[in-house]
This record gives structure tokens, sequence and C-alpha cells, in this order.
């Protein structure tokens, strides 16, 4: 069998990716027609291409079905529970960088910490009757740095688009969402809390901890390694 | 150990909690999970399972015992009761992927209000006694002595309120009772905003459900609290003594009957804890070697205001509680739409009965 690599199958993300591979020696490609998801890897033997949506990286990996995987830092966190048993990151690929923060209303002129934020849940709490609701699709990342920063009183509302409309269209009172540059923030008029981000993410390289390797495999992720330099 | 073994002894356990008085009850494995949501916040979705039923809502896989039977207690019990039932829990294992999903508890609940001190030792003098012969080491702590210490210290209600709300967390009752006390720095962000002669004149639509009225309320009350003068050193000397107290039950309460000189208001909890030994002691329980902490419990037992206590393996650290309880009076209050009545109890874990009577 041959060493199993998991790749985002489309967008700036697969294409970033086969840059980075690029530069370094070995050539990743899209094989068929634009629809299939097929590919091929040049410069080192005994490797496939497996074409995946990112959000799926993280679970193939634990599953031990793809020795590699190239994915967000953001979504192994959120979806592996003990993560760092199950992968382990080679390297930092520099591009796809977003940081996973936790924002609210501009017009909150009280609330800038995470202390403000649990100030103004209690609040709220006790005028509406109902835990403050904060939209995302990060609800681990976010129920543990907000049990952290000891935040109450609040409830995590699912949320996997178009987050940042959810305040306005009071669906939620705040959102926690990936961020790169602000500007959807911004348009959406939320403000992010002057706090460390939750997470600073980017598409890293990750090897499966659970992925057996045959001598052949092992071989082809020795020669892999070498050639990229991780 | 097999499923059957640890099913025959939950019965047996369950059996001798009937002798002692107990009806056995019974209750749903999917309860309404806004119930438990509510009393815990959102951290109970790492420790339960949640289930979506299309008409009913979020489900939760009962995670305990205790709410749905005060529930069923403070919709249709009559008074006084003592309930006990056998059943699987279902606890999701993040951190703890070695230790089962689900498990059977056996448990013991006294609602009396008679007299709460003899009924806490009717509760812990009983799972002393079951589980006497397998030498656990017992733990016990009292919740009402930590909330009486908070509640009497010299500082606006706003303060007491928010230490209350946060008496389960260690680090930001910490965080909040250094700020109180002047001993760190108000943060940049806040200073700004209480400089600020129209906060609110931003240009930035309102939007959300939070209003501009409620941000306002809320700048008004930290204006308010910034005006407040620091707890006092002395204050918080005295707080932090009382959470100090860590000793055997007898030089335990000598050294609270002594703080509870310059801190009177701890005075009523602490001759309550008194009392308790003293019926702890009638119905045999060796008090003298008894261990007792005042925050025990305090970052796991969230739904306990006054006694606690647990049953450990010494010779198993890695193992949870064998078993656990407590009083909670404030339960009842909140589950209980108006009603209230002193309730105690506690659980036995029979699996963990079973493993280490194996190992003996």
């Amino acid at each position: 069998m041959s060493l199993k690599l998991g790749v985002p199958s489309k967008g700036r993300l697969m294409e970033k990716t086969f840059d980075w591979f690029g530069e370094r020696g070995v050539r990743l490609s899209r094989t068929g027609s634009d629809r299939e998801y097929a590919g091929a890897v040049e410069g080192v033997e005994g490797i496939s291409l497996v074409l995946l949506s990112a959000g799926e990286i993280p679970r193939e990996l634990a599953a031990g079905r793809i020795h590699l995987g190239v994915t967000g830092t953001d979504l192994v966190r959120e979806k592996l529970v003990q993560w760092d048993q199950k992968v382990k990151p080679l390297a930092e690929l520099g591009f796809g960088h977003a940081d996973l923060i936790v924002a609210v209303p501009t017009c909150w002129v009280d609330v800038d910490t995470l202390d403000d934020l649990d100030g103004a849940a209690a609040a709220f709490r006790a005028q509406h009757g109902f835990r403050m609701r904060i939209a995302t699709k990060y609800h681990r990342l976010i129920r543990d740095y907000l049990r952290q920063g000891g935040v109450a009183d609040y409830q995590l509302v699912d949320s996997q688009g178009a987050t940042e409309g959810t305040v306005k269209n009071l669906t939620a009172e705040a959102i926690a969402d990936i961020t790169s540059t602000g500007e959807t923030l911004r348009a959406n008029h939320l403000k992010i809390l002057q706090e460390e981000p939750v997470l600073r993410s980017q598409a890293t390289l990750f090897k499966s901890r659970i992925a057996d390797l045959e001598p052949s495999e092992r071989a082809a992720m020795t020669a892999l390694c070498q050639t990229l330099g991780v | 150990m097999t499923t059957s073994q640890v099913k025959s002894r939950a019965a047996d356990l369950r059996g001798r909690f009937e002798t002692a008085g107990a009806v056995p009850v019974d209750c749903g494995i999917l309860q309404p999970a806004e119930t438990l949501l509510d009393l815990y916040g959102e951290d109970i979705r790492t420790r339960a399972y949640v289930t979506h039923d299309p008409a009913r809502g979020e489900q939760m896989l009962r995670p305990d015992f205790t709410v749905p039977v005060v529930q069923m207690h403070m919709e249709s019990g009559a008074e006084p009761a003592r309930y006990t039932y056998a059943g699987e829990v279902f606890r999701r294992q993040e951190d703890h992927p070695e230790r089962p999903s689900e498990y059977l508890q056996v448990g013991f609940e006294v609602f009396d209000r008679t007299n709460p001190a003899e009924a806490d030792a009717e509760v812990f003098a009983l799972f002393n006694e079951v589980l006497g012969p397998l030498g656990l080491r017992a733990a016990t702590g009292d919740i009402g002595i930590l909330t009486a210490a908070v509640q009497g210290l010299q500082t606006s209600d706003a303060r007491r309120a928010a230490l209350m709300r946060h008496l389960w967390r260690p680090r930001r009752f910490r965080g909040l009772l250094d700020r109180f006390a002047g001993r760190t720095a108000v943060p940049a962000s806040r200073a700004a905003l209480l400089a600020a002669k129209a906060p609110q004149k931003i240009d930035a639509p309102s939007i959300g459900l939070r209003s501009d009225a409620e941000v306002a309320s809320r700048i008004e009350a930290l204006r308010q609290d910034a005006a407040e003068p620091p707890i006092s050193d002395e204050q918080v000397a005295l707080l932090d003594a009382v959470m100090g107290v860590k000793e055997t039950c007898p030089f335990a309460l000598e050294h609270l009957r002594d703080l509870a000189v310059d801190l009177p208001v701890i005075a009523h909890a602490v001759e309550r804890f008194s009392d308790r030994c003293e019926a702890l002691d009638k119905r045999g329980v060796d008090v003298a070697a008894l261990e007792f902490e005042t925050t025990y419990g305090r970052t796991f037992m969230e739904y306990y205001d006054g006694f606690v206590f647990g049953f450990y393996a010494g010779t198993r650290p890695d193992l949870p509680p064998v078993a656990s309880g407590g009083r909670y009076d404030a339960l009842t209050r909140v589950l209980g739409k108006g009603a209230e009545i002193p309730a105690v109890g506690g659980v036995i874990r029979p699996h963990l009965v079973v493993e280490l009577e194996g190992a003996a």
C-alpha cells in the first residue's frame, strides 16, 4: 500500500498547499476532469494523494485512514478530543492564517474583556430570563476558553455560516468565529474583545499517530519528510 | 467484574437504604436538557450527553438522579420523605477516557425540615456504615460556612453577589476578590470607559437584543463599584483563614469558633457544624478522626450549599470517589417554584464497590 496524504480538495487552501509542496520539490496535482477528486504526487515514490474537505481531514487522521494531512489547527483542536495524542504537527505552512475570537456588538461600549462579558451576561440573564447566546461552530474550543476565562450565564448556539449576521438577526447576542482581517466583523458592527485570541490558526501539515505504517509506507514517509525538510 | 455482579451489588445497596426507611423511586433516562443547562451552565455539555428530539427539543441522558428526584418530590412528595434509587447515569469522559461513560448509581435522599444537622448525620453515618468494610477515607466540608463568610464581607451587595456567583470557580473568585480589595489594577479599557463623559456617543448603530439602556445601566453599576471603598486587608485575611481550615473535625471546629469571634456572621453555620459533629458522634462515627476542609467539594459539587462529603479508596488515588453527597437546600428552592425544603443525600458507585471488594 502507499502512504496516504490528505489535502484540501478545492479553493485557495488547495492551491496554496500545492504551491508549498511544489516549492519543496514535491509536485501535487489533480488528475482527470475538473470535477473528479483524484490526484497525483510526483517527486517522491509511494505516495497517493487523497482530496478531502479540510473539515474532514482531522477525523481521517484520527481514524488512521490517512497518514498525513493538511488542515487548519482550529479544525484539529475543535474536532479531536485529546488531539495531541492522535496527530502530530510536522510543519506550519505559513498560510491560511486566522484567529478564533469572541466578538460583541460595537455598541456594547461597556464590554472589552472577558470579565466584562461575564458581567454583561449576568445582567442579561437577570433582565431577559435566559442565558446570553453566543453563536459559533467552535463549540468545544469556545466552551473551554470561556470556562478558563470564568464566564458564566451564557449559552452556545450553533451557527455553521454567516455567523456575523446572527446578532443583527436577534438569534444571538455575541459571536465566536475565525477572522483574518476583521473586515466582515466591522461591516456587521461587531468588535473583537481585547483579549488573546482563543486560538491562532494556520494551515499545518499533520502526521497521524494512529495510522500504522507498513515498511514500504515507512520508507515513503522518511523520503517525503527528507524532501520537504520537516 | 461483570455487569450482573454490579447490578446485584447495586440492588443490595438499595436494599440497605430501604431498610433504613427509604422508598424506592425511579425516573426517566431522558431529561429535559434546559433544566440542567440552566442550573449548571454550558459546562454540563462537556460532562453529559445531549440529544435532540424534534418535538421535545434538547434532551439529556440523566447525568444524575438528584435533579429529577427533587422535581418529583417538589411536585408530589409528602414530608418528610426518604428515597432510594439504583440506575444508570451517563457521563461524557473527555478528560478521562479510561473511566466508564455509563455506570450505576445507588442513592439515598432525605427531605426533612425538622433537624438539618441530624439529617446530615443520618446520611453520612448510613454511608459510613454501608461502606465500612472497604476501609475508605472520608472527606467532609461545609459550603454553608464558606457562603456565610462571603455573605458577611463588609462591602456592597453587588460585590457580594458577584463573589457568590463565582464561588464554584476558585480562580475567578480570587480574581474578583483581589480587584474588590484594590490589589489589582483596573483594566485600561475599564478606566477609559469610566473617564469618558459620554461613553455611548459612538459611531456605531445599536444592534442586538441587549439594549442601549442595559449598557447604560451596567456603566452606572461600574461607576458605583469604582466609588466603593476596597474590601479591607483584615476582611480578606479572615475570609482566607476560614477557607484555609483543613483539620480533623474537633480542631476545625475550635479553629472556626475562634474565627467566628472576629467574623460573627459565620457563627450560625459553625454552630450547625458543631451540632452535626454531636449527632455524628451519637451515631457512632469517629468524629475525632474525621477530616474536615471548608472548601472541600467547592470545584465539583455545584449544587451543594451545606455539608458535603466523599469517600475515597486510599490505595487507589486514580479512582473517582466511591461515594459522595451533601446538602442541597438551594436546589429545592430553584426547582420548587416558590416552595423549598431542606434536603441532603448522596450516591454510591457500585462498580467501584465491586472493584474494591474484588481486590481485597
